[in-house]
């Protein structure tokens, strides 16, 4: 059973599925509500994070219709400072780390061999916790006073002045955690056990490995945020005085608390992607990965190294000398494993007899405009030049040039490469290309001028700017609403067919040297996959018997 | 090399500039945002760091020109033989796949170079990291106080000692900002007091808070401290230049984190012991006697001049407030018989420093502007109250 919206072709009837004999699970809403089957979680995931990557995007649309011009238009401040806030929650809790559960769902246990994820309730669990999660970020709009509007880090003791959102922000939060952690356990337990016979760890896919180092990054980091945020609630409620300056609190403690989550949760959300372009590559280039060793010893290194340097968040507390120079050092060494990472793709491109249909183009986007995130990300680790670009909009260019052009193009790049095998029919090539190319072109509207904005000192949060950035600000916003409307044309033009069985129907390898078990299966994958473990060959990347 | 390919790039930038302004202004359609480039503050369309006006802003642009220049280079070095590979080894021009795929060589090199090349970066920035902190031995110590919105500035140290003053948005530029027709080249960056500092002399700005975290930013100067409740911190500064220099609160604080710019004023050694010998003057003149007994009418004049400048940024000129923020038209603690009830909220704040503490200003300021607030709009209770029932709430 495939991700088609109607598989039971009643309506949408023309295209055949041979899997009807063996068919016994729940169907209509049972099907989803009691879901328990991996493929259906995952799309469930991918669905959930692609409605919540609309909302906060159409709040980001709201943000930069406020700075299209200087002076206030649209919004009052209070307002625009909620939709910044909720604009960067819904995106980094709602839309980019379950969109990348998602994808583990769907290919984690394909791509090693197994039937399933090891705990199928507690799959459908953590999903299942992201609506009422979801619901509450969202409605949070509709509390008295408004949505949370302290920044999506939460800062104390800005967080004490808020209404009763915060309360249901932080609730939200909570609910959030504990399904990335489930998440993180059902996939760390699925890779570490249910890999098929013959398949060792370092016979394991990319995407597999990058996702085990990424769950537990998950399970040691996001119990810290839910200190942190609890901490916020009793300081709220209950008389404590963690962050409160009033009783003898730390506020800066609140941020070395959320840094030791946040810098990490940073590398959650590139890892997956990072192993999804070590897939699209080789495929493309015909060319086996170079360096698949380098590349996994490269991402442990890069979550070990996430664990030291949070406090380049911070520059501008007011650290020691010493403080200030071991995160420095720290965070420029993170540029060593990254770099590693991008000359292994480009070797695997090298000499390769490369094609460039969507995937691959948005791989190649991908390494290309990511890249220059880390090359500002370097730039910002100089703590001298932090000190004037910190909270500018400098920052602002650089965490959505590795947030969007990474790990949003590597999901759309993952999509596109992936979703024959899910649907069963091929994407529209052309529409895909469209895709691509309006992506770039406005990403780039929109995010390079913000490094000039930053160099120019504008701080960001600013409902409000002096006239000088007008032009910047203006090109921003125009560049914002073409890449909001490209999205839109990507789930209307591109996903909704794919869903629907429109298109021409894909074969069992779409693509021509694309190589791992999740190409043994036929397209769309049937419900039920490797039911009995498979016989690999020697690479653990084909059906043997 | 290096200046060939920094003047390379600023040219290249200085093109992407115009540019972008072209396509700016034919697609801003409002044609009232003629605006000029304001020296010390931002400059239209401006590509770079601010022009330096101390020492370490001098070493951060460096510093900055230095790393961009090496990224660059390894940008179009490293993307030079991607898009080479891309262009060459094409499928559709009959390029075959080599198989290679592991070398330890290859992956040992392209370890260790960006190794040295980082170490190669720490260096010279470790030197800025260490005169950065250096805050000794300064001639003039000030401390900032982050304020939800506006900056108290407090000469601890040096000539002008015992000088303080609250520096806010000028009025105007808020109504603009909200009427959305701002103007000006100075727009939200226009201040009633800068803060005023000798030039050449080496500055101490210490920084703290009364409510929430804020950030005292001053780009020209190289200098970004977040200013924590509760807490002191410290930065220093040497203006090389006399002259008007702007920033803004680099930290959010609250609904109104746009509007609590930094205006530094640097002036001459003896303009400043002019400044200094006016504001001491001043002061003395502006001393209030705290036992004097007022009128009503002579208190509600006063304490309008003290709402404008401290209240109405909230609480809003008619009184009414708005979402979060309480009115204080027809409020039940304002109309109270029992005037220390409205007294008690102001010294103390309230709901958690929502409403913050106003202890600061003087009992004078603090009985006219209670007085104010208990005679305006529909209040009309003709309660007076006396700086001596402020003075007595205190205790």
């Amino acid at each position: 059973m495939s991700a088609v919206l109607d598989p039971h072709g009643h309506a949408a009837g023309d295209h055949g599925h041979d899997d009807h004999a063996h068919d016994h699970h729940p169907h209509g809403w049972r099907r989803w509500v009691y879901a328990t089957n991996h493929k259906d979680i995952g799309t469930l995931y991918l669905l959930f994070s692609f409605t919540m990557f609309l909302f906060g995007g159409v709040l980001a649309l709201l943000i930069r219709a406020e700075l299209f011009q200087p002076g206030l238009q649209i919004v009052n401040p209070q307002l625009f400072n909620q939709l910044t806030t909720m604009h960067g929650l819904i995106m980094v809790f709602g839309a980019i780390m379950p969109a990348f559960v998602g994808f583990a769902n769907w290919m984690v246990p394909l791509q090693i061999g197994a039937a399933d994820m090891a705990f199928a309730r507690m799959n459908n669990l953590s999903f299942w916790l992201l609506i009422p999660a979801g619901l509450t970020l969202v409605g949070s709009f509709f509390m008295p006073g408004g949505a949370p509007a302290a920044g999506w880090t939460l800062y104390a003791p800005l967080t004490l002045q808020m209404g009763p959102s915060m309360d249901a922000g932080i609730f939200a939060m909570h609910i959030l955690g504990a399904s990335s952690i489930m998440g993180s356990i059902n996939i760390i337990v699925t890779i570490l056990n249910m890999r098929a016979p013959g398949m060792t760890l370092m016979k394991m896919p990319m995407f597999c490995w990058t996702w085990l180092i990424t769950a537990y990054l998950l399970i040691a980091v996001m119990p810290v945020l839910a200190g942190a945020i609890t901490m916020t609630l009793t300081d709220r409620h209950f008389g404590t005085s963690f962050f409160n300056p009033a009783g003898g609190g730390d506020p800066v403690m609140y941020q070395h608390i959320f840094w030791f989550f946040g810098h990490p949760e940073v590398y959650i959300m590139i890892l997956p992607a990072f192993g999804i372009i070590s897939h699209i590559v080789p495929a493309f280039a015909r060319k086996r990965l170079f360096g698949y060793t380098s590349m996994v010893y490269a991402t442990s290194s890069i979550a070990i190294l996430s664990f030291i340097v949070w406090a380049h968040h911070m520059f501008t507390t007011g650290m020691p000398v010493t403080g200030q120079l071991f995160f420095m050092y720290a965070t420029m060494l993170i540029a060593v494993p990254t770099g590693v990472k991008v000359f292994n793709w480009i070797a695997t491109m090298w000499r390769g007899s490369m094609t460039f249909e969507t995937p691959m183009l948005f791989a190649v986007g991908f390494i290309f405009v990511f890249t220059m995130g880390g090359f500002t990300g370097l730039i910002l680790s100089v703590a001298p030049v932090d000190i004037q670009l910190q909270d500018t909009y400098y920052v602002v260019a650089h965490f959505h040039y590795v947030l969007v052009a990474g790990s949003l193009y590597a999901m759309f790049a993952g999509f596109y490469y992936w979703a024959p095998k899910w649907t069963g029919v091929m994407y529209n090539e052309s529409r895909g290309k469209i895709h691509f190319w309006l992506s770039l072109i406005f990403f780039n509207v929109t995010f390079f001028p913000m490094h000039f904005l930053g160099l120019a000192g504008m701080p960001r949060r600013y409902a409000d700017y002096p006239m000088q950035f007008a032009d910047f600000n203006a090109l921003a916003t125009i560049g914002a609403f073409g890449f909001g409307l490209t999205q839109v044309y990507f789930f209307f033009f591109i996903v909704i067919p794919c869903m629907r069985g429109k298109g021409e129907k894909a074969p069992q390898r779409p693509w021509e040297a694309a190589e791992g078990l999740e190409w043994e299966v036929p397209s769309p994958a049937p419900f039920h996959t490797f039911e009995t473990p498979p016989k690999l060959n020697a690479s653990a990347t084909k059906v043997i018997g | 090399m290096m200046k060939m390919t920094k003047s390379l790039c600023q040219s290249l930038c200085r093109r992407a500039g115009q540019f972008s302004l072209a396509i700016g202004a034919t697609l801003v359609t409002s044609a009232a945002m003629a605006v000029n480039s304001l020296p010390g503050g931002p400059a239209v369309n401006q590509l770079d760091l601010h022009p330096p006006v101390t020492q370490i802003a001098v070493e951060q642009q460096w510093l900055h020109n230095f790393m961009m220049i090496l990224c660059l280079v390894i940008f179009f070095a490293v993307f030079g033989v991607m898009f080479y590979s891309i262009f060459k080894h094409r499928k559709s021009k009959g390029h075959k796949a080599s198989n290679f795929h592991e070398s330890v060589k290859v992956e040992i090199a392209w370890t260790v170079v960006p190794f040295i090349i980082v170490i190669f970066m720490a260096l010279p920035a470790t030197k800025a990291v260490v005169a950065m902190k250096d805050t000794s031995s300064a001639d003039l110590t000030i401390k900032a106080t982050g304020i939800q919105w506006k900056w108290g500035y407090d000469y601890l140290k040096g000539e002008g000692e015992g000088i303080g003053f609250v520096s806010t948005l000028d009025v105007s530029q808020r109504e603009m900002s909200d009427a959305g027709k701002p103007s000006g080249d100075d727009y939200l960056l226009k201040v009633d007091n800068p803060l005023v500092v000798p030039v050449n002399k080496k500055v101490r700005i210490i920084t703290t808070a009364t409510d929430v975290i804020h950030a005292f930013m001053v780009p020209s100067f190289g200098i970004k401290q977040d200013a924590i409740p509760g807490f002191v911190r410290d930065t220093w500064f040497r203006a090389t230049k006399t002259g008007d220099f702007y920033g803004q609160c680099a930290e959010l604080c609250g609904k109104e984190h746009a509007y609590m710019p930094i205006h530094v004023k640097v002036v001459s050694a003896e303009d400043y012991s002019k400044w200094v010998d006016g504001k001491m003057k001043e002061a003395a003149a502006k001393a209030d006697d705290p036992n004097k007994l007022w009128v009503l009418a002579d208190l509600v004049a006063r304490g309008e001049k003290v709402y404008a400048g401290t209240c109405a940024a909230c609480h809003q000129a008619n009184g009414k407030g708005g979402g979060p923020i309480k009115p204080l038209d027809g409020a039940a603690v304002v109309l109270d018989a029992d005037k220390t009830k409205q007294i008690h909220v102001l010294l103390n704040g309230q709901n958690n420093g929502a409403m913050p503490s106003w202890k600061q200003l003087s009992d004078t300021e603090l009985a006219a502007v209670i007085t104010y607030t208990k005679n305006n709009w529909s209040n009309k209770t003709g309660q007076v109250v006396q700086p001596a029932e402020v003075a007595a709430a205190r205790k």
